[in-house]
Formats: structure tokens, C-alpha cells, sequence
């Protein structure tokens, strides 16, 4: 009934025993407890348990685990730095108040490291569009296109200094 | 440091990390999964059940049906309970009821050891009903006849209640001569809290009590429901509450917890978990009542309001929940906002239906009435010729005022100042003179709206909080509330607010996060935007004792007089600031002194016995491309008058959530029932929550009026900005197009409706004049 | 976890067709953005699964040498959005996918699916339906390619046969070239919806700028199934761009439409959409056209 899968998590090589039934989501919590990949629709349509495969964003709650074979996995628990700093994607998420109940918080900081990785400049209707697949009840989006427009510039100024190894982006 | 400044969150770390705990993410591995079984009629009788086939699904480990629950019916509503038997909630639900009151309604319940068995078993349970047919309006359900849907109930009117003021009947006063009269008829719709967390517990017992982990705002009162529902005492029940994803209201009810406690109870005590689907949250949780209002004013024609009416029927579902008080406070929020000269006449009925339960939500049947109330005055104002902002001016409550029902006195009142400001940031004047001659198919408007709010449910309702502070040993000190954290910011005000009465910086107050009702201090919970004003005060009431206690050691250690000691930035100075002893200095002391070693902690009640009004005003400009019927905002500012704020950031983003649910309300959000009272939309696909797209720049401003009875002149913040935002809306939208919508939401298919019956549209012509 | 029964995951086309012919009851799945919540719903538990996900040789856009557009059907509709072919060659059709759901959907959700499935609220479907699109469908009895129009059978039904596979959308040069395009997607959000109408129009111009060649309307949601109007691009070919073009466009077209009403939105409703939008996009395409439409 199990079957053996490779992939890659958080940067790390991960072998493991998945039932062939279960979402990424199911995986990444159940067998990884990496919870901060949250379940609120189950259908793809809130976007709270958003992961990066091989950098894209993708609701994980619609991916089945045996797709990520040989996959890269990025999930928030990814992001830390080795003494738990936060990236600078979280911490701008801290300052501007983005943060309310928390629960849609690290799907949207994934969509914002798929982002961020590109090095562009966006306008913030652009970003609004670019966060449209995450539903928030809590803050009208208002502060967390904030911190997503504070991080973008950021990664712009970085990318335009050639500072493409600057912290901004996940390894 | 303190009030005033906007620390970031203290649970911002753990929420940006994923490392915050939420009920689902504490579950453990070996948890048995429960499913729900529904029934596929809204409104009869279960007959029989055949488990047969659903018993041979592997996995399965026990399936209950409803004639396997004890015959206790229990409220579920998160209330104060009232030791006077007539206050109390209604009792009308069963842990399974065989009577079916709704659609979807809860049966049986399978637990097996994973979602696919469950589900595969649920499927195959089969059901015979007696059914009866569906009532979705209330007008069915109070037609002679109709079916009663609780047998305690006969004519489905769960309650009536009525209120007179003046010393004329509104007939009376209504006829004199002079006076124009206005009516309308204003109708709301169906809504859901759409928290992103869904519903979910898990159960298990330990030394023979029962312990559940659950998603809730209100953890003492799921321990007391769980203790009515089963028969047991309330010292048997442990609940635990999380970090919550989301709540606003929907978690201020006690939804499945009790059924959760039971099925642990089925299977030997083994740890059983209850999720929610997202279907299943949207239409068999609660919902935002669905009220129509029937209006009717007499005003003079210089715009003084002289008789006032209102009657207002309350779609309340299939089961009470929180029943009439969601309506009742709906009409006095009607009479505190404006005044009548010479009469008041207010009527509210909630009526039982086969829909979806309503429940406490944001605002707690205000944004209801504000809708009206506020869409009337457009009406009234557009009647007589008179700028609406003066209107309103002419008529809005004073400080001062008293509420001749509920004694509840303004004591503070930035009213007038909110207009100013809302005027000024959309630049009223010129708009409304610009936009009022338009033509072509897009045109825009400017509308405003206000209201009044409540802190808290005194006197309605009990108001009693209690807090906890314990020194450690490096003179931190652990913070311990009842009041919950919901996303709202809670823990972060609170620990402003310790830090700042006794004196220390915020880094030294940890609040404790979780309630365990082992262990946290007695609290209702989170809701009626009460916890800055009442939680708050037992926290300062808590931290006075403590500063008291700690100053009465360094006292004792300094050998000086108290008297002459204070604690500033986390020192124990004297008068002047001077440094006397560091907080960890005296808390080692106090803990390991072999002259005197006390344990300095402080615990202390607030029993409120007051309460206070917010205010705030709503402006909004609008766009209507009238011949798809789409409205867009173009700008939308909410002024809030909520006292002194604790922490200005964290108020804001409050307000932000507010208005975007507030925007929901007025453009696109409704759950749908067919004639059958089947839910149609009960998904995020079908249901229109805004998305980042459909949001506009939210602008926020406060007036701070500094409230006497605040704790630190604080009042109301957390449910107000989610009520101005539809009425306002609503009036930039006549103002735009003469089109007066009095029903929400105000989605295309309705506006093009109303714009073709107007005659903005032609039918096969042009497309627009 | 999903009820399903087994998933197989086919290393090739060959290997998917052999898959399904193996087994009646197999369900292919691409992106899984349908299949799953349908398994998820209870509609298709516990049935065995043919994995064609990411599989290489249905996820490349490119030209055959005669010119015409060839789509693999696995392809997520953010890469059919990027592409630089489609971007060249038929941008309206990049917009209209990047147009559904939300931004993590469009990265797994597929344009073959989006036709597959057979639902009139595709966003792809009168776009492509606009281009002329052709569906490669390849089974163990050989390859076979049916226009677009005819693959769609009814709500939710397509002209697929057992164990058949759609393995390419092809669209030939002379129905893109020199035409200018726009959709236009109603819905009650701008974003996570499903539209209320969609509504697309290809458009050739004559050499002037002044008149309309050539003209390609379609509607999703305006009928059982996407359709095109026939009707309206006849009586609009050789017609001069001015307002009277607009009002006989948005007139015939309500014409040649059949929307039900639903819950969702009224008939009347939809109508009105049709009358509107098609006088919109084809405003737009006009513009894009090099044209000038003053409405």
C-alpha cells in the first residue's frame, strides 16, 4: 500500500513512505510536521496551504504527494535562518502588521518568495493580482501588500546591485 | 513602550515562522477521525437508519445515530450564563437530533480511522425521513399552518419583543400637520465568517475527565456547554484553545464540541478528532441573520426627525443559537443612533426557518440595522433636499445621552469629528456637486454612512473578567488571561497595557497564549468587542495589586517607605527616577530570601458594570458601469471614534479587515439556499469572499476621544469597521445613478435588474442613454 | 487523503492509452485541479487514476514548419500565458488563461483539462474556439483531429472515446495570423471565479484599418456548451468599424445565444452580458487591430 518517494524538502534530500492517496498537504504535516502548510478549503481555493515546487507556488491541498517525486519542496519552516532569523520576506510581514490570526500568513509568504524570486519590479495592482490565489478574512490585504511592496523593492535594489546572493532570496 | 505605540504583534514571530500552534497541528498521530452524518431533507423526522453497508467499510470503528445521544436538548450560544432561569439561552438542539430543522442537519456520526473510511461509510449509511415541507422565508414559516419546526414554539416566533418611547403613538405623532413621511423596506442577506481555519477539535479522556483541544474565542463556555449537553459536571471537561485561524463570532458558539466530547466517550476514551469541511463550515455552522426591516420616519422638512418606526423580522434558522439578541440588539442600536422627537416604535421578531442557523457575528446584528437605518436616512435626505452629512448632524446622538432602555450613556463622542474628517478626505463637497448631473453608462457617486456601538453586553449580559500575573525569577513576570487571542491582536494590547501599569517594558510581560481551563483565569471569551475594555481593566486591576505587591517587597528589602518608591523601564526607583534595585534583584529576593520568601503574583476580578459607545462614519466613491451592473470603489475611508487607542497599528489593521468585510457585505457575499432550503454556494468558489483583486485601497483615520470608563480610554474597535462600509456604498451608488438598492448585496444581476426597470438600460437598444 | 484506488503514472502517451484500455473504470488525471475535487466530492471515488501529469511529450508549445501553433494539452496555463510564442502569435489566448482561477491554480491547472473536462465556463474554450482550434486525439486505433466546435458534445461532454487521449491543440497559421484578439471574462470577482459569461472575438481588419475582414465571436456560458456566432461574423464581415457595427454585433449576437438561468445568474442577465460584452471586446480587438472603434 505505501510507496517509497524521493524528493527534496526545505533543501534536504527526504526519502519516505507515502500512502499514494495523500495530497503534498497530507505529506508535508502528517509525515514531515511541517504545519505550517494549512488546510482551509481542501479545493484550492484559499490558497493557506501554498508551497513552492520547484519554485512555483501550488495549493498543496490539490497536488498529490506521488507528483512531487524528484520535486523541490520550499515550505515557510525553509525560510529560517540557521539561528532562526526570519528572511526578510517575514520580517517585512512583522513590521507592516500584515499578520493578523496568522492562519493564510505562510501561504502568502510563499507566493511572496515565488515573487520575490523574480527580481522584477510590480505595481501594486500587479501584486494584488499575484496574491489574488490566497483568501483573507483578517486584513482586507491592505498591510500585507504593504509588506509585499517594501520586499519587492528590496529585491529589486538588490538584483540592480548585482547582490543576487543577498539573503532576500531563498537558497 | 506602553499605550499608545505600536509594538509589534507578540505571537508575530511564531505566526511569520509557521511555529504558532493551531488546534489541528497539536493533534496526535494516532487521532480516530470523525465525520459527520447529514441529512439530505431540510425540515421532518428520522425514521430509521440502515448501517449495514456502512458498518462493513474498513476502518470504521463506531457509528452513533441520534437515537443513541442523551435526551438533553442544550444551548449552544456563546453567552454569559444567567443563573435566572429566564435569561438563560435557549435550549433546542440535542448532541444528534432526530428532529431535522435544516438542511445538512446533524444525524449520526461515523468515527474510523481515516477521512476515506469515514467518508465511504457516511456515504452509505441510508436514512428514512418523514418529511415535512421546507420553510426558507419567514413569511412561510409564520403563515397559518406552517409546520412547527420546534414543538415549544407553535407559531415558529421564537420572540417578540417591543419598545415605546414618546408621548404619542408613531401614528400620533406621525399625522401632524407639516411633516413628510418616509418608508422603506430594507432587506439583508445571508452571510458566513468564512474564517480561514475551518471548525475543528479533537477529544480524548484522561484521569476520567474529558479534554478537548478546539478552535474557539470562548474555551470557559465550551467547558460549561460541554458539561450541559453530556449531563456531567463542568469539572469534568478540560478545554484547551490554541492559536485560532479566525473566528469573528462563528467560534463564539459552541458548534461541535460537545458531539466531539461524546464520540471519545464511544470509543473508549481514544483520542478522536472533528474537522470540518469547508461546505460544511459555510452552511452547518452559523450565519449572519438575514433581517428585513420595514422603516418609516416623520420628519420635518428642515430634516428634524419627529416619529420614528421600525419592525424587524429575523430569519433565524433552524436553531436558536443566539436567537433574539442579535435582533433586539439590531433595534436598539435603531434607537440609540438618532433620536425622535415625539415617538419611537421599535418591533423585533426572530422567526424560526429551515435554513442555516444564525449566529453572533462582527457587529452582532448592527451591520444589519446600520444598512437600513443608514440607506433610510439617504432616503430621507434625498426626499427633502438636504445634504445627507446634515442630516445626520441634525439628529445623531449627543454626549450625554442616555439609552431609556438600557441606561448605557455616552460618555464620549468623536461623532461630529468623524463626519469632518470623512468629508474632508473624499472631498464631499465636490464630489456631490460634481456627480450630481451625470450622464452615459459610467458614472459616479459618493455616499456616507454611520453608526453607534456598543463595548461589551452590560447590562443585557454579565461583564466579569479575571487576570493573572506570577513574578519569575528574573523579574519577568507570566501573564495569564481568560480573554482569548483571535487574530485581533489581543495578547499584544494586554501585554501593553500590564507593561505599562507596572511599569515595565513590554519584553518583560510574557502572555501566556493558550487557555487551558485547568489553569487560565475565568473570562467569557472574545466577542462584543469587549476584551480591551473589560478584560483590560482586570488586567489593570491585576497589575495594580501586583506593582503593589512588588513595591511593597522592594520596600521591605530597601528598608524605605513604600510610599516613597515607584517602578519605571523595569527599575524600582525612588520619586525623582533615581535607581534603587533591579526587578531581578527584588524577584530573587522574594523568591529565595531565608528571611522572607514570597512567591509575588497577583489574581484579580472585574466585575463591569458599565458600558460606553464607539463611533465611526463611513465615506465611499464609487464607479457604476451601469450596463454589466459592476460597481467599483474608488476610494473608501472609515473614521473610527474607539477611544484612546492601545496600539495605533494593530487598530488599523483591524479596521482594514473590518471594511473588506464590510465591503464583502455590500457587493458580493450571500449564501444561497434552493426552495428546498439546500445550501447552493457553500464553497470559496461559489461564495464571493473579496480577494486582492476585488479590494480597494483601504483608508483608516481615528478620532481619539479619551473615554472615562476605558480601562485607559479605551472602548469598542473590534466589530464597528465592518458596519458602515455596505450602507455607504449603497448611498454612493444613488448618489451616482438615482438608483436606490434596498436589499444586499448589491451584485450585477440585481443592479442591472434595477437599472433596466430605472431605465438606464435599454433592452435590445443602444445599450445606455 | 483521496478516495481513489490506484494511481499509475504513464511514462508515456503509449503508456497512458495502454493504461486506459487496460481499464475501463481509469480516470485520466493531468494537473488535478478537477479530478481531484470531483474524487474529493464523492462523483468519482474510489476509480483508478492514469497520471499523465507533467509527462514531456504533451508539455511543449511549439511551431510546426508550415506554421501552424501546436499546444500540448499538459501544459499549466501560467506557462501557456509566458510562452513567446503565444505572447507572438495569439496573445488573446495567453490573457483568457491567465484569467483563470488564481495564480498557484494557473500553475498546475492545464489548457487540456480546461477543454477536457467539457465545461461551457472553460476560459480557454472560445478563445481557442475564436482561432479555429483543432483537438489531436490519439486512442489505440490511431490519431484523429476534430475542430474545437464539434469536440464539445453537451454540458460536460466531449468526443472522446474510451482510452483516448487529447494529445495536442493545434491551431493553423491563416486563423491567427493578421487576426487581433480579446477576452473578456464576467464574473462576479476578479479573481478565484468562474465566469458568469466569457465572451472572445478574433478580428481581421482591412488593409485601411477601416472596416472589418473578417470577424470571430464566441461566448462560454452563453449555452450548453462554448459556441461560436456564426451569424453575427457574417453579417459583420466587410462592415465599417462605427457604432452601427457595435449595435448590430451586440443585437444578433443575443440572437444566436442560449443561456439557462441558474442560481448562478438569470437568462435575461447573461443576455444583457452578451449584448454588452461582444461590443466590448470587439472594441478592444478592433484597437489592437490598429483600428479605431469610437463608441
Amino acid at each position: 500500500m505505501l510507496e517509497l518517494i524521493q524528493m527534496e524538502v526545505n533543501g534536504k534530500p527526504v526519502e519516505l513512505a507515502i500512502d499514494p492517496r495523500e495530497s503534498l498537504l497530507d505529506t508535508l504535516r502528517n509525515r514531515l510536521g511541517l504545519t505550517s502548510v494549512k488546510r482551509g478549503c481542501e479545493v484550492g481555493e484559499c490558497g493557506a496551504c501554498t508551497v513552492l515546487v520547484d519554485g512555483h507556488a501550488v495549493d498543496s491541498c490539490i497536488y498529490l504527494t506521488v507528483w512531487a517525486a524528484g520535486k523541490r519542496i520550499l515550505t515557510t519552516e525553509g525560510l529560517l535562518g540557521p539561528n532562526g532569523e526570519l528572511s526578510p520576506i517575514q520580517q517585512a510581514f512583522v513590521e507592516e502588521a500584515a499578520v493578523q490570526c496568522g492562519f493564510c500568513t505562510p501561504g502568502l509568504i510563499m507566493t511572496a518568495v515565488e515573487i520575490v524570486g523574480t527580481g522584477r519590479r510590480y505595481t501594486r495592482q500587479e501584486l494584488r493580482k499575484l496574491i489574488s490565489g490566497h483568501l483573507c478574512r483578517c486584513t482586507g490585504y491592505q498591510n500585507i501588500l504593504n509588506a509585499m511592496e517594501r520586499i519587492v523593492e528590496e529585491a529589486y535594489r538588490a538584483v540592480q546591485n548585482g547582490d543576487v546572493h543577498c539573503e532576500i532570496f531563498p537558497k | 513602550m506602553g499605550i499608545g505605540t505600536s509594538l509589534n504583534r507578540v505571537d508575530a514571530y511564531e505566526k511569520v515562522t509557521g511555529s504558532a500552534r493551531y488546534t489541528d497541528d497539536l493533534r496526535p498521530p494516532n487521532c480516530l477521525v470523525a465525520r459527520v452524518v447529514r441529512s439530505t431533507i431540510a425540515n421532518g423526522l428520522v425514521k430509521s437508519f440502515d448501517l449495514t453497508k456502512a458498518l462493513q467499510v474498513p476502518g470504521v470503528v463506531k457509528i452513533v445515530t441520534c437515537f443513541d445521544v442523551p435526551d438533553i436538548q442544550y444551548p449552544t450560544p456563546g453567552h454569559p450564563w444567567s443563573v435566572e432561569t429566564a435569561h438563560q439561552d435557549v435550549s433546542d438542539r440535542k448532541l444528534l437530533n432526530r428532529r431535522v430543522r435544516i438542511y445538512g442537519d446533524d444525524i449520526a456520526a461515523v468515527v474510523a480511522e481515516d477521512e476515506v473510511a469515514a467518508a465511504r461509510a457516511a456515504r452509505l449509511i441510508q436514512v428514512e425521513y418523514e418529511e415535512y415541507p421546507a420553510i426558507t422565508t419567514v413569511e412561510q414559516a409564520m403563515a397559518p399552518g406552517a409546520t412547527p419546526i420546534h414543538q415549544e414554539k407553535p407559531d415558529n416566533v421564537l420572540a417578540h419583543t417591543s419598545f415605546r418611547q414618546g408621548n404619542a403613538s408613531f401614528q400620533q405623532a406621525a399625522t401632524q400637520p407639516g411633516l413628510r413621511l418616509v418608508e422603506g423596506t430594507y432587506e439583508t442577506q445571508t452571510v458566513q465568517h468564512c474564517h480561514i481555519e475551518e471548525p475543528v477539535s479533537w477529544a480524548y479522556q484522561e484521569k476520567g475527565r474529558i479534554v478537548v483541544v478546539t478552535s474557539t474565542q470562548i474555551p470557559h463556555i465550551v467547558r460549561r456547554v460541554i458539561g450541559q449537553a453530556l449531563g456531567i459536571p463542568w469539572g469534568k471537561i478540560r478545554v484547551i484553545k490554541p492559536y485560532i485561524g479566525g473566528g469573528f463570532g462563528n467560534k463564539q458558539e459552541v458548534l461541535y464540541e460537545p458531539l466531539n466530547a461524546f464520540l471519545t466517550l464511544q470509543v473508549g476514551g481514544r483520542p478522536v478528532k472533528l474537522e470540518l469541511s469547508r461546505e460544511e463550515t459555510f452552511a452547518f455552522t452559523r450565519v449572519r441573520h438575514a433581517i428585513r426591516f420595514d422603516l418609516r420616519t416623520a420628519v420635518t422638512p428642515e430634516g428634524e426627525l419627529v416619529a420614528r418606526k421600525c419592525v424587524a423580522h429575523s430569519n433565524q434558522g433552524g436553531y436558536a443559537s443566539h436567537g433574539h439578541a442579535i435582533v433586539a440588539n439590531a433595534v436598539n442600536g435603531y434607537r440609540h443612533l438618532y433620536r425622535a422627537r415625539d415617538a419611537l416604535e421599535l418591533d423585533a421578531y426572530t422567526v424560526y426557518t429551515n435554513l442555516s442557523s444564525g449566529g453572533a457575528m462582527r457587529g452582532y446584528g448592527i451591520p444589519q440595522v446600520d444598512f437600513a437605518m443608514e440607506s433610510h436616512m439617504d432616503d430621507i435626505a434625498y426626499a427633502l433636499g438636504i445634504d445627507p452629512v446634515e442630516l445626520r448632524l441634525k439628529n445623531c446622538m449627543q454626549p450625554g445621552y442616555v439609552d431609556p432602555g438600557t441606561g448605557i450613556t455616552c460618555h464620549s463622542s468623536g461623532l461630529v469629528e468623524c463626519m469632518e474628517r470623512g468629508k474632508q478626505a473624499i472631498s464631499w463637497e465636490e464630489k456631490r456637486r460634481s456627480y450630481a448631473h451625470q450622464t452615459g453608462p459610467v458614472r459616479r457617486g459618493v455616499g456616507m454612512a454611520i453608526f453607534s456601538y456598543k463595548t461589551g453586553v452590560y447590562p443585557i449580559s454579565l461583564e466579569t473578567a479575571s487576570a493573572r500575573l506570577i513574578l519569575n525569577q528574573d523579574g519577568s513576570c507570566q501573564l495569564q488571561m481568560g480573554a482569548t487571542e483571535i487574530g485581533q491582536g489581543a495578547d499584544t494590547v494586554f501585554t501593553q497595557m500590564a507593561a505599562q501599569t507596572i511599569g515595565v517594558p513590554e519584553e518583560l510581560v510574557q502572555i501566556v497564549s493558550f487557555q487551558d481551563t485547568d489553569t487560565a483565569p475565568f473570562d467569557t471569551g472574545a466577542y462584543a468587542s469587549r476584551q480591551t475594555y473589560v478584560s483590560g481593566m482586570a488586567v489593570r486591576k491585576t497589575a495594580e495589586v501586583f506593582r503593589g505587591r512588588l513595591l511593597e517587597y522592594a520596600a521591605w528589602m530597601l528598608r524605605r517607605p513604600q510610599e516613597g518608591l515607584d517602578i519605571r523601564e523595569g527599575r524600582v526607583t525612588d520619586l525623582e527616577g533615581k535607581h534603587l534595585l533591579s526587578l531581578e534583584e527584588l524577584a530573587m529576593n522574594a523568591f529565595y530570601s531565608l528571611e522572607r520568601s514570597v512567591h509575588i503574583t497577583a489574581e484579580e476580578t472585574y466585575h463591569c458594570k458599565q458600558n460606553t459607545f464607539a463611533f465611526g462614519a463611513c465615506f465611499a466613491e464609487v464607479e457604476v458601469d451601469i450596463p454589466v451592473g459592476k460597481v467599483q470603489v474608488l476610494n473608501i475611508i472609515n473614521v473610527h471614534d474607539s477611544g484612546i487607542l492601545i496600539n495605533p497599528k494593530l487598530a488599523e489593521a483591524q479596521v482594514h479587515g473590518g471594511m473588506s468585510m464590510g465591503l464583502g457585505y455590500a457587493l458580493s457575499e450571500q449564501l444561497q439556499f434552493d426552495k428546498n432550503a439546500r445550501p447552493l454556494n457553500n464553497n470559496f468558489l461559489d461564495y464571493k469572499l473579496p480577494t486582492a483583486l476585488d479590494t480597494p485601497e483601504l483608508q483608516v483615520e481615528f478620532v481619539q476621544t479619551h473615554d472615562p470608563t476605558g480601562p485607559y480610554g479605551n472602548k469598542a474597535l473590534g466589530e464597528p469597521p465592518a458596519i458602515p462600509p455596505a450602507p455607504a456604498i449603497r448611498n454612493a451608488v444613488l448618489h451616482a445613478t438615482g438608483v436606490a438598492v434596498n436589499s444586499l448585496p448589491l451584485n450585477p444581476q440585481k443592479l442591472v435588474e434595477q437599472f433596466l426597470a430605472a431605465g438606464l438600460i435599454q433592452e435590445g437598444g443602444a445599450g445606455h442613454v | 487523503m483521496y478516495d481513489l484506488k490506484s494511481i499509475y503514472r504513464a511514462s508515456s502517451v503509449t503508456d497512458a492509452i495502454e493504461a486506459l484500455q487496460q481499464d475501463p473504470q481509469a480516470v485520466v488525471i493531468c494537473g488535478g485541479s478537477d479530478v481531484l475535487i470531483r474524487i474529493r466530492e464523492g462523483k468519482l471515488s474510489d476509480r483508478p487514476l492514469v497520471s499523465i501529469h507533467g509527462l514531456p511529450e504533451l508539455s511543449q508549445i511549439y511551431l510546426e514548419p508550415e506554421g501552424e501553433l501546436v499546444i500540448g494539452p499538459a501544459v499549466p496555463f501560467a506557462q501557456v500565458t509566458r510562452h513567446p510564442l503565444i505572447q507572438r502569435l495569439v496573445p488573446a489566448l495567453g490573457e483568457a488563461v491567465d484569467q483563470a482561477g488564481g495564480p498557484q491554480l494557473r500553475n498546475v491547472g492545464t489548457i487540456g483539462g480546461n477543454i477536457c473536462n467539457g465545461a461551457t465556463s472553460a476560459d480557454s474554450a472560445s478563445t481557442l474556439l475564436t482561432l479555429n482550434a483543432v483537438v489531436e486525439l490519439t486512442s489505440p486505433e490511431g490519431m484523429r483531429r476534430v475542430p474545437l466546435e464539434e469536440f464539445y458534445r453537451g454540458p460536460g461532454r466531449v468526443d472522446l472515446h474510451p482510452a483516448e487521449l487529447c494529445t495536442a491543440i493545434r491551431i493553423a497559421r491563416k486563423d491567427y495570423e493578421g487576426f487581433y484578439g480579446h477576452y473578456i471574462k464576467y464574473a462576479q470577482r476578479n479573481a478565484m471565479d468562474i465566469a458568469t459569461l466569457g465572451c472572445a472575438v478574433h478580428v481581421k481588419l482591412n488593409q485601411e484599418k477601416t472596416a472589418v475582414e473578417q470577424l470571430r465571436l464566441a461566448f462560454g456560458v452563453a449555452a450548453p456548451t462554448p459556441i461560436r456566432c456564426r451569424e453575427t461574423e457574417r453579417l459583420a464581415a466587410g462592415l465599417p468599424l462605427d457604432r452601427e457595427l457595435l449595435n448590430l454585433v451586440g443585437r444578433t449576437a443575443v440572437t444566436e445565444v442560449n443561456p439557462r438561468t441558474s442560481w448562478r445568474a438569470s437568462r435575461e442577465f447573461r443576455l444583457q452580458l452578451v449584448r454588452e460584452l461582444s461590443q466590448r471586446a470587439l472594441t478592444e480587438a478592433a484597437r489592437r487591430a490598429g483600428g479605431v472603434l469610437d463608441a
